[in-house]
């Protein structure tokens, strides 16, 4: 079917990918263009972990929805194991969209309240594949016993079940079609901390067991820091900084990446960081600040920072977007 | 504002444009009108002259395009019954119907809204569960059987209240009201009540599950940690939030009250555009029943309209233009 | 004597016969000035306890308590219209979701002028001049930009965060002597949160007024308050100190949950997860509530409720309370512990 990522080749590849909406504005107005996701790149290998970080507005929900084939990307390149899916046909779309399955937030929305969990989980298979009743039965069990459901739940409906184990249905049935990888958009902040703990233990487990990647979207770094391999950093639709996790958890560079880790609570007194509360919100995608877009809240904005876009560049073994980068980690 | 004003009346317009073309697709196929107006012994050069005087030898489109343009100024040709222009007999029938449907509806909103708040604020009380039960029947029984119910108690056991008719009217200019005499009035109680049963029972109903689900809010609930007082929060706060939907129904329901007034006037033997209309059928008059067809959609689309241009009065989320300029 | 003073606050739902223990018997202290944190997951009954505390549990809920008493007042004994003219005024609440916490039908002015017509000086509730000048002050100590600007907004006009801090200002309209917050930065944005946190503090701090921090996330605590109620199934198990209490947990609860942070487990693969779930209406353990999810449970705690023991600084409910090194003490023996299933 689809060439395998073999060796170094990653399974996921997206280079200067970008989606733009456009959006009326009102009567008599020019139609405004909402560059909501605006030239991001970035690699995912197979049994590995990328993390997107960033806050509403920073386009994350946007690359999510390109990477599972919902939308085709306004430019750019994403090749999923070897194959192109931004220009691709209808029929290598709908061949390669199995291969990618999503995990919502909120798990009492995702699961339809009227189908029983077997229902769920069989409904990929009888779509996608010409598999018995029996056969199909037999993977749901299989798939029920994997993520830690009972056997008895089949017959039960969502309703039944607390959130943490309705997460573990949700991720069941992304799983259902044996993906190569998974979009989990905030799997776990909907979730009480005890229980966080076991759908991210869940989430890791499969992943060590079948060599399956994530694409990882979250605002928590904490849970971000524990499950990622490394991390994405988005602002207002770009790319700020992207690297290893132990790059952007113990030197990040770009002052968005520091606010943001320093706004995240920390219990250990010993570890907190200085605080840096920015001024301001983030400012609205239709129509975004000149320059980088961050100079508004940034506290070491210069001239430059307002008329001049900065580029992803190589830095101390991360790529960061800021002019001043270089001079700030010195 | 302009924009969506604007958009709303295109989307109106084909509305009724489709409504005329079956309006008028009922004069070109439900037989052929030459035979109904001129008698059985008319020779078939009278009856091709009669054609064309008429025009019904140019081609369909033409003719259509004839009957758009004559009904956008209210003409529909004469009745088949009377002989009478259509307009001149609508013009005349339309006061007593609007009447009717106008205080109906009144009549629903009026008892309707309270009704529905007071039994969702005292859900528990007997009165309420009886207001309840009772709805369920307004619900469900045939408007018809309501009013042969009413006219038997109030008209002929009791005698309080005439059983048919309009009373005596008063001309304004060309429109006649019955809302100035004291007989006018007392016809108008029976009718109103019957037509408005349904809509009033509808309103209860969902001003309840309204505001029901409007004091589960959290906004309420910040209220309510504001210290305001429950007078303030339900009828302040919360009434005017459960509004929206109620405007929707009303607005709609208004509509249908006028096209289901058919109904009531046969009952009532009320001289208005619906007893004009079952009069109409009755008798083939299809002239007489294209107008009422396609006055009837106009008021539904002109209800539409407004309906549409209340909710942007009445929540301030739609109103999109001023928010951009924020 | 402290500013709120509850003593034993039940909240049941439910019938008589079957009850639903939201609230158990829960004590409660805060001082003047003081920041005290109530953590626990959901179904905790943190949120109900405040609820309670306003006076907004309503019919089938039904509260109970030995003492509830507000600056000397006994909350027990007051009628409706006194309970109205002490909420929202002396005891402010702000809640988690802001833009659904403003009414969407009118501007931000109406919402803030109301809160003072009905609370506010003889002064205030006799001008509406003067309500508008005091709202506009409000907006600018919460620190909205453009302040003048936003009075006019309707709430769907504003940010998250924006709506956050006009929810503040009406609540600290009538300089309230205690500040309830339930969970006021969680549904915001990381950088909005930190900015609502520092301004609550800085609010708190600058009026010296109390504030109760209800959060699910204990670092939030850890950072902001003084003092915290940890909270399970309707139960405090725990009361201390910050950063005492995170620092040496003594109850396993407070220990499992501290631990199954990430950022407990940074070196480690797996995170240390709690087993199982809070109990609901219909399986609530007849022993000590977290038995069926404990480490160290033992025959005795799956039998018998422990109290909640210790002084006024450091409350256990357990039986076998952790030490320093967070081991079980007291009589507790490994071997009493059956093979968790």
């Amino acid at each position: 079917m689809t060439a395998p990522a073999t060796g170094d080749a990653p399974l996921l590849e997206a280079r200067e990918l970008a989606r733009h909406y456009v959006v009326s504005r009102g009567f008599m107005k020019p139609k405004g263009t909402v560059r909501a996701l605006d030239g991001v790149s970035f690699a995912v290998r197979a049994g590995e972990t990328l993390a997107v970080v960033g806050e509403s507005g920073c386009g994350k929900s946007t690359l999510a929805r390109q990477v599972t084939m919902i939308e085709r990307p306004t430019s750019g390149a994403l090749r999923l194991g070897g194959v192109d899916v931004a220009t691709g046909d209808a029929a290598t779309l709908k061949r390669m969209r199995p291969l990618v399955q999503m995990v919502f937030q909120n798990p009492y929305a995702s699961l339809n309240p009227r189908k029983k969990v077997g229902t769920l989980l069989e409904e990929p298979l009888a779509i996608n594949l010409d598999l018995d009743r029996a056969a199909r039965r037999e993977r749901a069990d299989a798939m029920m016993a994997k993520v830690g459901l009972r056997p008895e739940h089949y017959h039960r409906y969502p309703h039944m079940f607390s959130g943490g184990q309705r997460q573990r249905i949700a991720v069941a049935r992304a799983l259902m079609l044996n993906p190569r990888l998974v979009v989990a958009d905030e799997p776990v902040s909907a979730l009480d901390v005890s229980i966080q703990a076991q759908v991210l233990n869940l989430l890791m487990d499969l992943q060590q067991e079948t060599g399956i990647a994530y694409l990882f979207i979250s605002h928590n770094l904490q849970v971000v820091r524990h499950i990622a391999d490394a991390v994405l950093v988005m602002y207002l639709g770009r790319t700020v900084e992207a690297g290893p996790k132990q790059v952007i958890f113990t030197r990040p560079a770009h002052p968005y990446t520091r606010a943001l880790l320093a706004s995240t609570p920390v219990l250990d007194p010993r570890r907190r960081r200085e605080r840096i509360v920015l001024q301001g919100e983030l400012p609205s995608p239709l129509n975004p600040p000149s320059g980088c877009a961050f100079h508004m809240r940034c506290p070491y904005a210069i001239e430059r920072c307002r008329t001049e876009v900065p580029l992803l560049e190589p830095l101390g073994g991360a790529m960061v977007a800021c002019h001043r980068a270089a001079e700030l980690n010195a | 504002m302009l924009a969506f004003v604007l958009r709303r009346i295109v989307q109106s317009a084909a509305v009724m444009a489709v409504v005329a073309l079956i309006a008028f697709a009922l004069f070109n196929f439900t037989g052929d009108p030459v035979a109904s107006m001129v008698g059985p012994e008319a020779t078939l050069e009278e009856r091709a002259r009669l054609r064309t005087e008429l025009g019904l030898d140019r081609p369909f489109w033409i003719q259509f395009g004839h009957f758009v343009g004559n009904a956008a100024q209210g003409e529909f040709g004469r009745s088949l019954r009377q002989g009478r222009k259509v307009s001149a007999l609508l013009k005349e029938r339309l006061p007593a119907t609007l009447e009717l449907s106008l205080v109906a509806a009144m009549l629903a909103l009026v008892v309707g809204i309270p009704l529905g708040v007071y039994t969702a604020l005292r859900r528990n009380t007997w009165l309420s569960q009886l207001l309840l039960a009772g709805s369920l029947i307004g619900v469900s029984l045939p408007t018809f059987l309501i009013g042969i119910l009413l006219i038997l108690v109030f008209a002929v056991i009791l005698g309080w209240l005439p059983s048919f008719g309009r009373g005596d009217t008063v001309a304004l200019g060309w429109w006649t009201t019955g809302l100035l005499t004291a007989s006018g009035l007392k016809a108008l109680i029976l009718p109103a009540i019957t037509l408005s049963l349904f809509q009033m029972t509808l309103i209860m109903r969902l001003v309840r599950a309204e505001m029901l689900e409007v004091l589960r809010t959290d906004y309420i609930k910040f209220a309510r940690a504001r210290g305001l007082s429950d007078r303030t929060i339900h009828f302040g706060h919360a009434l005017k939030n459960t509004l929206v939907p109620v405007i929707t129904i009303t607005g709609l329901q208004l509509g249908a009250i006028i096209a289901f007034a058919i109904i009531t006037e046969t009952v009532f033997q009320w001289p208005g555009m619906g007893l004009l209309f079952i009069q109409a059928v009755n008798f083939a008059d299809i002239p007489v029943m294209a107008a009422y067809l396609c006055f009837i959609a106009l008021v539904f689309v002109t209800l539409n309209l407004i309906v549409d241009l209340l909710y942007y009065a009445v929540d301030p989320r739609l109103r999109i233009e001023r928010a951009a300029a924020h | 004597m402290p500013l709120l003073d509850i003593e034993g606050l039940t909240v049941e739902f439910g019938t008589e016969a079957a009850p639903f223990v939201a609230v158990d018997r829960v004590d409660l202290g805060i001082e003047a000035g003081e920041i005290v944190g109530v953590v626990g997951e959901s179904g905790s009954g943190k949120s109900v306890t405040a609820l309670a505390l306003m006076g907004l549990i309503d019919f089938p809920g039904r509260v109970t308590a030995r003492r509830m008493a507000f600056a000397g007042r006994d909350l027990l004994q007051l009628s409706e219209r006194e309970r109205r003219a002490l909420v929202g005024k002396d005891i402010a609440m702000i809640f988690q979701d802001p833009l659904a916490s403003l009414n969407p039908c009118f501007t931000v002015a109406f919402q803030l002028m109301e809160t003072l017509r009905v609370h506010g000086n003889e002064r205030e509730r006799g001008s509406s001049k003067l309500r508008r000048a005091r709202a506009l002050e409000l907006l600018q100590q919460v620190e909205i930009p453009d302040a003048g600007a936003r009075l006019n907004a309707y709430p769907h006009q504003l940010s998250g965060g924006m709506a956050q801090r006009v929810m503040i200002a009406m609540a600290i309209a009538c300089n309230p002597k205690l500040l309830i917050a339930d969970e006021p930065s969680t549904a915001l944005d990381v950088t909005v949160q930190a900015q609502i946190l520092a301004l609550l503090t800085n609010l708190q701090k600058d009026r010296g007024m109390a504030l109760l921090l209800i959060t699910h996330d204990l670092a939030v605590v850890a950072e902001t308050a003084q003092r915290v109620v940890v909270m399970y199934a309707g139960q405090q198990v725990e009361t201390g100190p910050v950063p005492g209490l995170f620092e040496a947990p003594r109850h396993p609860y407070t220990q499992a949950l501290l631990a199954a942070l990430p950022e407990h487990n940074l070196e480690r693969a797996r995170l240390t997860a709690i087993a199982g779930m809070v109990p609901g209406q219909h399986n609530r353990p007849s022993g000590c509530l977290l038995s069926p999810r404990c480490a160290y449970a033992t025959p005795r705690c799956r039998a018998e409720q422990p109290m909640l023991e210790g002084d006024a600084a450091r409350r256990v409910r357990c039986f076998f309370p952790l030490d320093a090194s967070g081991h079980p003490t007291r009589g507790w023996r490994p071997d009493s512990v059956p093979a968790l299933g």
